[in-house]
């Protein structure tokens, strides 16, 4: 059973037991136009909530995607370095960026669930 | 002029209202409120320039004609050599020629166009230095010219390879001109001043036309298939492509048209021996420049990887970092290369092609190499 959650900054989050999944919402990729470069952290760096964990870089700009909550990252996506324009076309499916192994539950509480984030984006 | 970001205070080119009803992302540029993109996007609007022909509103842009008080388009020409490196006299009726303002220190005070229009000089200069740049002029040459700002007046771009056909259907005269050629001509029944130059590398046309004609002028353009709207966003990954300088990035009043490696826009009759050496603000270190050399030069920059490196990056020579031998003053990601590009400035001992440099990008240095510009191969027609 998979629950999404976002961020208040265009992140998604699929939930899986003690993994989150994450990426950066379609809204997000809308707003930040044709994207051309992901740079992802290293596996098994321990990120710490609202920390920098990526960029994402569009012609135009840098802009830095934030860590969601707290943990270790286990697995970043390979194919973004390939195909960074995969952003874009798949954004919250194929354009995940990176997996973290959630230190804190408590941390979700304060995330949307879609309603919420749909109200967010309005 | 500092860009204003309050939306209030903006002020809007006679395009605006075609801006909106094409989706356009507006932003604020230098006090206008200006398309960054279409919904096309940036990258689709760069490379449809490259293979067919983009649309551009650079209205904001200044136009200033200056009118000898003698009748005579050579006593403007002479006038307006005190203020620019460049050889003005030369230019005969019917062409254009790239020039820049400079101060006394030898630095740039704008880049402009200076085309001569047989009975006057017509100016393009940029948008943020507009207001400075008339005063200049008047401060300067009135007593030998009247200088008339054109502010009724609308200014689009028409640039890529299509740029000729899609215009030869409104200007009979459009196929026969050459690059930089520029005169008053008539596009779709208007009274229109039209040159064979632009900002993107690429053939193609700048057309100036009255303020209340521009937006049925645009749109008889756009009605062509090929023809796409262009914002600010593509028009500059174009320019750096190009390796053509923006002024405020890649040339202020702290860089010498030499040091900006604009050598080719000083002709030899303003150069030391010339006719008509010097006798421009700063001319003595200009010169200087020209004939020992500069310490520091604008070059091109490639990346070995995809990671744009963008303005305001610390160059190294060496990857372990130290002291920094210079700076990115435009970077980004290029996409007809589809690769990042960017120019900067380095020690003139730095400078030569292939030179191996290290960029700082979060932290990381990231290696890079001079190569020549223009990145993308220019397709003027000469």
């Amino acid at each position: 059973m998979t629950t999404t959650l976002y961020t208040s900054d265009h992140e998604w989050l699929a939930i899986e037991g003690d993994v989150a999944t994450v990426g950066i919402t379609d809204y997000a990729q809308s707003q930040l136009g044709d994207v051309v470069f992901v740079e992802l952290p290293k596996i098994g760096r321990t990120l710490k909530k609202a920390e920098a964990a990526a960029v994402v870089e569009s012609v135009k700009a840098a802009s830095d995607v934030y860590a969601p909550i707290s943990g270790d990252v286990l697995e970043t996506n390979e194919a973004l370095a390939a195909e960074p324009a995969l952003v874009n076309s798949d954004a919250q499916g194929k354009a995940w960026f990176f997996k973290i192994k959630i230190a804190d539950k408590s941390e979700l509480g304060g995330l949307m669930d879609e309603a919420a984030y749909k109200a967010h984006t309005a | 002029m500092p860009a204003r970001d309050d939306k209030d205070s903006l002020k809007r080119t006679p395009l605006y209202d075609l801006h909106v009803s094409l989706g356009g992302k507006m932003v604020p540029f230098a006090g206008y409120d200006m398309p960054v993109q279409y919904p096309a996007g940036v990258l689709k609007e760069h490379l449809h320039t490259r293979s067919q022909a983009g649309l551009f509103d650079v209205s904001h842009m200044g136009q200033i004609a200056l009118r000898p008080k003698s009748g005579k388009v050579e006593d403007a020409a002479r006038a307006l050599e005190r203020l620019v490196p460049q050889d003005i006299v030369a230019i005969a009726p019917g062409r254009q020629r790239y020039a820049q303002f400079t101060n006394a220190d030898g630095g740039i005070l704008d880049d402009l166009m200076v085309a001569n229009f047989g009975d006057h000089l017509f100016l393009v200069v940029n948008a943020a230095c507009k207001a400075e740049d008339e005063a200049h002029l008047r401060a300067n040459l009135s007593d030998d010219c009247i200088i008339d700002s054109l502010a009724d007046r609308a200014l689009i771009a028409l640039q890529g390879p299509k740029a000729e056909t899609a215009l030869a259907k409104l200007c009979a005269a459009a196929p026969a001109m050459k690059f930089m050629d520029a005169g008053p001509h008539e596009v779709a029944g208007l009274a229109c001043f039209v040159s064979r130059s632009g900002y993107t590398g690429e053939d193609g046309f700048e057309i100036s036309v009255p303020a209340g004609d521009a937006e049925r002028l645009a749109k008889t353009l756009l009605e062509n298939p090929d023809v796409m709207p262009i914002g600010l966003g593509a028009r500059d990954s174009l320019r750096l492509e190009a390796g053509l300088c923006l002024y405020g990035h890649d040339i202020d009043t702290a860089t010498t048209p030499v040091e900006a490696a604009l050598e080719w826009s000083v002709q030899k009759s303003r150069r030391t021996g010339g006719a008509r050496a010097g006798g421009f603000p700063g001319a003595e270190k200009i010169l200087a420049h020209f004939d020992n050399g500069a310490s520091r030069r604008r070059v091109g920059l490639r990346t070995e990887g995809r990671a744009p490196v963008r303005e305001g990056a610390l160059l190294f020579a060496d990857s372990a970092g130290g002291a920094p031998i210079g700076k990115v003053t435009s970077g980004g990601f290029g996409p007809s290369l589809n690769a990042p590009v960017a120019m900067g400035y380095v020690p003139a001992s730095l400078s030569a092609l292939d030179t191996k440099l290290f960029a700082e990008v979060r932290g990381q240095f990231l290696p890079l190499t001079v190569a020549a510009m223009p990145f993308v191969k220019n397709t003027y027609k000469r």
